[in-house]
């Protein structure tokens, strides 16, 4: 299983999850965990997902999901697993 | 399974607080490439470059975008010059030959700095190793990207002193060989005491000898998010204060270990050593001053400077040998005046003085970095100057460093502007009391005892 993380940082708004959700089902990514908060008054989600059966590469990937956040008018990450568990867990 | 507020505050580090990956530098034997003839030299060490170093660019690129870090350098360092053009280099004009080579290698492969236009003359200096040294001026002033170091001492081998008075004036002719863009030659020229062999960053840069055919070495920043963790242990003790330290350290070097080990894997090139360090840039909130600054002192060069420093440089490695096995290069905190907005201020405000970093400088995990000097300092001073500081690494058993700028043309007051990562800089003054008589003695000075381990 390879594990990426992708998050949504701004303003919350009808259709983010649905969206960014639409484009992963699309591109054969399958999402293990949905998480989300607010902080410093923005909103935060966290998706857990994972892209081994992805029809893109995952550098295009993440480039698609950025411009898709382009247009929601929300930032979109999306990064490889292991620079979080790494920094976080020994 | 990890959760929304530590993936926030990697995050948070990498956007906010200016976490990166300084640099990727490839380590290059360039041992092979050794002939009797100038030409071939280059040719082999152009053809070597350019075959390992061919992807670097591009590996460097996808683990940026796969892990959504910014890796500021790819970079190159090479065996030390002086032992490839040996048997080959007749003249100072040869080796700036070769160090035009290696220029025109660096922009091939498209990495913004390598270093190991070199000589180790740490007890003497082999006429092939004078000779490097005396090409420097012409060799620095007609490259871009090219940096050299000298590494003139050693706690096994003492001093050597005739190597330290030749480097202050060809610290000179540098300067005045590119006086035009505020003698910038300087800033890719160190002086050493104790090089590593494995070091990173710029522009002390080079592959040892005793290092494999090539290797992957990765230096980690981050001042940026040492500053932001500290303002958590705004009023608590020295306990609470390093273990933020401490494991801000941890974090960073954690990151820094996973992009070694991915670009080691992509490049097929093994893996050195992460050298963490708290390298700033002239970019604001990027500054090691403002770290000092936030343990509790009214601005950077005051009393308890030493102190305060010693305390970070020491927490930083603490954090970073937890965090990785292969912690080496020079690990610590950089102070480079010039590249350090804090710094700056204090260096024009006056409370910062040569003679106080000079004493910073041993508790920290290099020298006098990026000082801007009069352009009328003498040969003799800058030479009194790198043996001084050459002196604190022997007898402390460290690395130590000079990078001293004798600006041409301008005088305690004016600015130096260097631009980019290299910043800008006050003409600092110095001490000029005449050392000649006591650098240019000739000869050596004599291993300390506690060289004598054996």
């Amino acid at each position: 299983m390879n594990k990426a993380i992708i998050t949504v940082v701004g303003q919350d708004t009808v259709g983010i999850i649905a969206r960014v959700c639409t484009h992963l089902s699309n591109s054969h990514v399958n999402v293990l965990d949905i998480s989300q908060t607010i902080i410093d008054g923005f909103f935060n989600m966290m998706m857990i997902v994972d892209y081994s059966d992805s029809t893109v590469p995952f550098a295009d990937l993440a480039e698609q999901l950025a411009t898709l956040g382009d247009e929601i008018g929300v930032n979109v990450r999306c990064q490889r697993e292991e620079i979080f568990t790494k920094m976080h867990r020994i | 399974m990890l959760n929304i507020m530590e993936v926030h505050e990697t995050n948070q580090m990498i956007e906010q607080e200016k976490l990166d990956v300084r640099t990727i530098t490839m380590g290059i034997s360039l041992l092979d490439c050794i002939s009797d003839d100038v030409d071939t030299v280059c040719e082999k060490i152009y053809t070597k470059i350019t075959t390992y170093a061919k992807d670097l660019i591009k590996v460097g690129e996808e683990i940026e975008r796969d892990y959504g870090i910014p890796i500021v350098n790819k970079r190159i360092s090479v065996t030390p010059i002086s032992l490839i053009g040996a048997s080959a280099c007749r003249t100072t004009d040869d080796y700036v030959k070769i160090c035009q080579t290696l220029d025109s290698a660096a922009k091939t492969v498209g990495v913004n700095f390598l270093g190991g236009f070199s000589a180790l003359v740490s007890k003497g200096m082999t006429p092939s190793e004078e000779l490097l040294i005396r090409s420097l001026p012409k060799a620095l002033s007609s490259t871009d990207f090219v940096c050299a170091s000298v590494n003139v001492g050693s706690t096994r081998t003492g001093l050597d002193m005739d190597a330290i008075a030749l480097m202050g004036s060809v610290i000179r002719e540098v300067s005045e060989a590119t006086a035009d863009t505020d003698s910038l030659g300087n800033a890719k020229l160190v002086v050493f005491c104790n090089a590593p062999d494995d070091n990173p960053f710029m522009a002390g840069a080079f592959h040892g000898v005793t290092e494999g055919d090539a290797v992957i070495n990765v230096g980690v920043s981050g001042p940026g998010v040492v500053s932001r963790a500290l303002d958590e242990a705004k009023g608590k003790d020295f306990e609470f204060l390093c273990e933020t330290i401490k494991r801000t350290a941890f974090k960073i070097t954690r990151v820094g270990q996973l992009v070694a080990q991915e670009a080691s894997a992509r490049l097929g090139i093994p893996f050195g050593i992460i050298d963490l360090s708290l390298a700033p840039t002239p970019a604001v909130g990027d500054s090691v001053g403002e770290i000092l600054e936030k343990i509790g002192l009214s601005q950077v060069g005051g009393p308890g400077t030493t102190a305060a420093l010693a305390m970070l440089n020491d927490q930083v490695k603490k954090g970073g040998i937890m965090a990785s096995s292969y912690v080496g290069g020079l690990s610590g905190a950089f102070i480079p005046v010039s590249e350090d907005k804090n710094m700056i201020d204090a260096a024009v405000s006056g409370n910062l003085t040569i003679e106080k970093l000079e004493a910073m400088t041993c508790v920290c995990s290099v020298g006098l970095d990026m000082i801007a000097i009069p352009g009328d300092t003498s040969a003799a001073t800058i030479s009194g100057i790198i043996a001084d500081e050459a002196a604190i690494g022997m007898i402390n058993q460290k690395t130590t460093a000079v990078r001293v700028i004798p600006v041409i043309g301008k005088k305690v007051g004016d600015m130096a502007e260097f631009g980019g990562l290299l910043g800008r800089a006050p003409i600092m003054p110095v001490n000029t009391s005449d050392c000649s008589e006591f650098v240019y003695r000739g000869g050596h000075i004599p291993a300390p005892v506690h060289s004598f381990k054996n």
